[in-house]
């Protein structure tokens, strides 16, 4: 059996004497899209950052691909692992395309080869080659975030971590991101972790969801299964918004009521 | 008349701007190179940042004049010190204590607004930095530096703009400036020096703000042609200044002057009697009192004309009076033993400190002498320059006499003229050989209690030049050759004439009469 992509055994995060993180372990597969929700100050980000050493855990052994991460290099880690950010953290200063292809940079990437992959991820993200040029104060907030994933997967990454990214987002432009990201997913073969505090958002777009409340993971499984859970009043509170809204729109195209 | 003092001002211009800008530069260059990476190394450190930004600040408050005259004597000591463990010495006038003391000056901005542009950058951008596979240094170079440049640009453009500024408070510790104009303008009443000077350090601090600017808003926008405009405006500057420098021989001789009219006449004509003999010399004008005998004892000036009584009461630190003839003597003895200085001689006249009174409120109240003063003083307002109060000569006036003035004011020594002719206070102190004390009609009053020492103006030589026989040959004639009402004339007229052709008038003057005819004699 092929190691997990990622792995958390018995993971605890404490800063002084409160604990964020506290005994957290599962895997995820290579491949798989998993969303993991929770409410905010649950150590969901903490969680992410434990992933590539953007933080490190006080307990526990955090794997990838097998590996304990303490035993890696931290810098190389995080140049192969896509990050997208919460706040996008475009670096307001370089252009679209030097903000894309700054990981291909920090590799010792020739220039014209950075250029080539700045184009190239500017078509798979959607957005025109001319772009390239312009600044991040430039771009409207899905534009933005577009190449806040583009420079995430700039450097081929395996892995992608993405922190509420699609969050301040207006509801169209964020359907049509998470959409074109679900595709790229798939036709990448990555191996995907977003954080989100949107339930809806989860269900629609992650293969499986694991639920965090106060640094410990009180359900995780597939979006399916976890609607027909029902033992859990946290999580019933989670789900049940979604599924109103579900039942009044199925509602609505059923047909007015006689 | 303002022609000609306007074609004196701009033939020193290239001089003056020259050697400001290059002392400016140098500084701001050093108070940068100095304040960014300390900006960086204490901008996570809490501590640190605090304790360099309390230091700058407190230097900050230091008036600029105090901190460049505070260098004077440390780089004295430590130049003693080198001299003495390396043998090897070097000048602590001039461009060196300058340059340090600006340098300190201009690292407030800069250092200030370094750590604020750092600290001001957004905490995502800098996770951002990290989580896309920076090091700690690439974070710095590639994100952070970028994002605060602009606010380090506009810190730099206020030091340059302050060193520019304070830079002409150099000249009193022998650096030429801008201030050369300023202060040779107040003490000499040139006003059109005066205007000059503050003129052409406002052009050059606005000239160097406005590229500065360019650079700023260049950096800000990423206009690649601004910063560069910018760049190759504060290149010409600094190139110009510094090119002539390399070229231009060194003169053999440096002539000190302190900074008053009758000096500056000295000075240049001792330059025009040097260069008569075909020594080349150099100028260190508006040196101060104190800063002029510790240069010349350390060999940073050649040759200067102090006064005896200054020596006797400070440097010898003698409190009693003695007669003209036995203070000369006992002055050329001591500096020679104790420093190997040589009193070359009289020049023939006496600048002694007096006290002076409008002529016809003298005669009013009856006044020749300072006893017959001494019980109305209650009545009266008395004015000195700002030496005169701390010196010991009032000391001894006022115990020897017993005076006690209503009040008693600090001002420039060219503006107390006016406000005893204007009847704004009754008594002023003043100097023998101005020519103002018979311009404006004042009765100098009798020491009548021989208080206050004699005041020979002599010619005194370094101890390296001691046995020029060279520079002596050439001074040599100037002794006994000053009469006092010459010197007054001579004084009088630097009003509306430079030190230059005032002191031809007087060679020739002097000259006509034949040498050595005034009453004081040499060693």
């Amino acid at each position: 059996m092929t190691a997990a992509a990622i792995a958390f055994e018995a993971v605890s995060k404490r800063y002084g004497t409160q604990s964020v993180l506290d005994d957290i372990s599962f895997s995820i597969g290579r491949g798989e899209f998993v969303a993991i929700v929770g409410p905010s100050g649950s150590g969901k980000t903490t969680l992410l950052r434990l992933v590539n050493r953007l933080s490190e855990a006080t307990d526990g052994v955090v794997r990838i691909g097998g590996e304990d991460i303490l035993s890696l290099d931290p810098i190389a880690l995080r140049r192969r692992t896509g990050y997208v950010f919460q706040g996008i953290g475009l670096f307001p200063h370089l252009t679209v395309a030097e903000n894309i292809a700054i990981t291909p940079r920090l590799l010792g990437w020739e220039p014209g080869r950075r250029k080539a992959r700045a184009d190239e991820l500017l078509a798979l993200m959607r957005l025109d080659t001319d772009y390239a040029t312009r600044f991040p104060h430039e771009l409207s907030g899905g534009e933005r975030q577009r190449v806040g994933i583009a420079r995430a997967l700039a450097a081929g990454p395996d892995i992608v971590l993405m922190d509420e990214p699609f969050s301040a987002l207006d509801a169209l432009t964020r359907e049509a991101l998470g959409d074109d990201y679900r595709r790229l997913h798939a036709a990448l073969d990555l191996t995907s972790v977003m954080i989100t505090h949107d339930m809806l958002e989860a269900l629609l777009l992650a293969d499986r969801i694991i639920v965090v409340r106060e640094g410990r993971i009180i359900a995780d499984g597939r979006p399916p299964d976890l609607m027909r859970r029902d033992d859990d009043p946290f999580l019933r509170e989670l789900l049940d918004t979604p599924r109103r809204h579900a039942e009044r729109l199925g509602a609505f195209i059923a047909g007015p009521p006689p | 008349m303002i022609d000609a003092r306007i074609a004196d001002a701009l033939a020193r211009l290239p001089d003056y701007l020259g050697s400001h800008v290059r002392v400016s530069v140098i500084a701001l260059v050093l108070g940068i190179a100095v304040s960014i990476p300390l900006a960086f190394a204490c901008v996570r450190r809490p501590t640190l940042r605090a304790t360099a930004l309390t230091i700058t600040s407190i230097i900050q408050t230091i008036p600029g004049l105090a901190l460049l005259a505070l260098f004077y004597p440390l780089l004295l000591v430590a130049a003693d010190l080198s001299e003495r463990a390396f043998g090897y010495g070097f000048s602590a006038l001039g461009l060196l204590p300058s340059v340090l003391a600006l340098a300190l000056y201009s690292m407030l901005p800069v250092l200030r607004n370094t750590v604020t542009g750092l600290m001001g950058i957004d905490p995502a951008i800098r996770e951002a930095a990290l989580g896309v596979g920076m090091t700690r240094r690439q974070s710095l170079v590639m994100v952070e530096w970028p994002l605060a440049l602009p606010v380090i640009m506009a810190g730099i453009r206020t030091a340059a703009v302050w060193v520019i500024g304070t830079a002409t408070l150099a000249t009193p510790i022998g650096q030429t400036s801008l201030g050369n104009y300023i202060f040779t303008g107040l003490q000499t009443q040139n006003w059109v020096f005066v205007l000059v000077g503050c003129a052409a350090a406002a052009a050059l601090a606005l000239a160097v703000d406005q590229l500065l600017a360019q650079i700023e808003v260049g950096v800000a926008r990423r206009k690649r042609g601004r910063v560069s405009a910018g760049v190759l405006g504060m290149l010409a500057i600094a190139v110009s200044a510094f090119v002539p420098g390399f070229t231009r021989a060194g003169p053999a001789y440096v002539i000190g002057a302190k900074p008053f009219a009758e000096q500056y006449i000295l000075a240049a004509l001792l330059e025009q009697r040097l260069a008569a003999s075909g020594l080349s010399a150099t100028r260190r004008d508006g040196l101060g009192s104190a800063v002029i005998f510790e240069a010349l004892a350390a060999g940073d000036i050649d040759v200067y004309v102090d006064y005896t009584g200054t020596l006797w009461t400070n440097q010898m630190g003698r409190s009693e009076v003695a007669p003209r003839k036995r203070v000369l003597a006992e002055v050329g003895q001591w500096l020679e033993a104790e420093h190997g200085i040589k009193l070359v001689g009289g020049l023939g006249f006496e600048n002694a400190y007096a006290l002076a009174m409008n002529r016809a409120q003298a005669e009013a109240l009856g006044v020749r002498t300072l006893s017959a003063l001494a019980p109305l003083t209650p009545q009266l307002t008395i004015a000195g320059d700002y030496e005169f109060f701390g010196r010991p000569e009032w000391q001894a006036l006022r115990e020897t006499y017993g005076f006690s003035f209503r009040d008693r004011r600090q001002m420039q020594s060219e503006f107390m003229y006016p406000a005893i002719a204007a009847g704004e206070v009754d008594v002023i102190s003043a100097y023998t050989s101005d020519g103002r004390i018979a311009e404006f009609d004042l009765r100098v009053l009798t020491d009548d209690k021989e208080a206050i020492p004699p005041y020979d103006a002599v010619l005194l030589v370094s101890p390296k030049r001691a046995n020029d026989q060279a520079l002596l040959a050439a001074l040599r004639p100037l002794v006994n050759a000053i009469p006092i009402g010459i010197m007054r004339d001579a004084n009088l007229r630097a009003q509306t004439e430079s030190p230059a052709a005032i002191a031809r008038w007087l060679w020739e003057t002097v000259r006509k009469r034949g040498p050595g005819t005034a009453p004081v004699t040499g060693p």
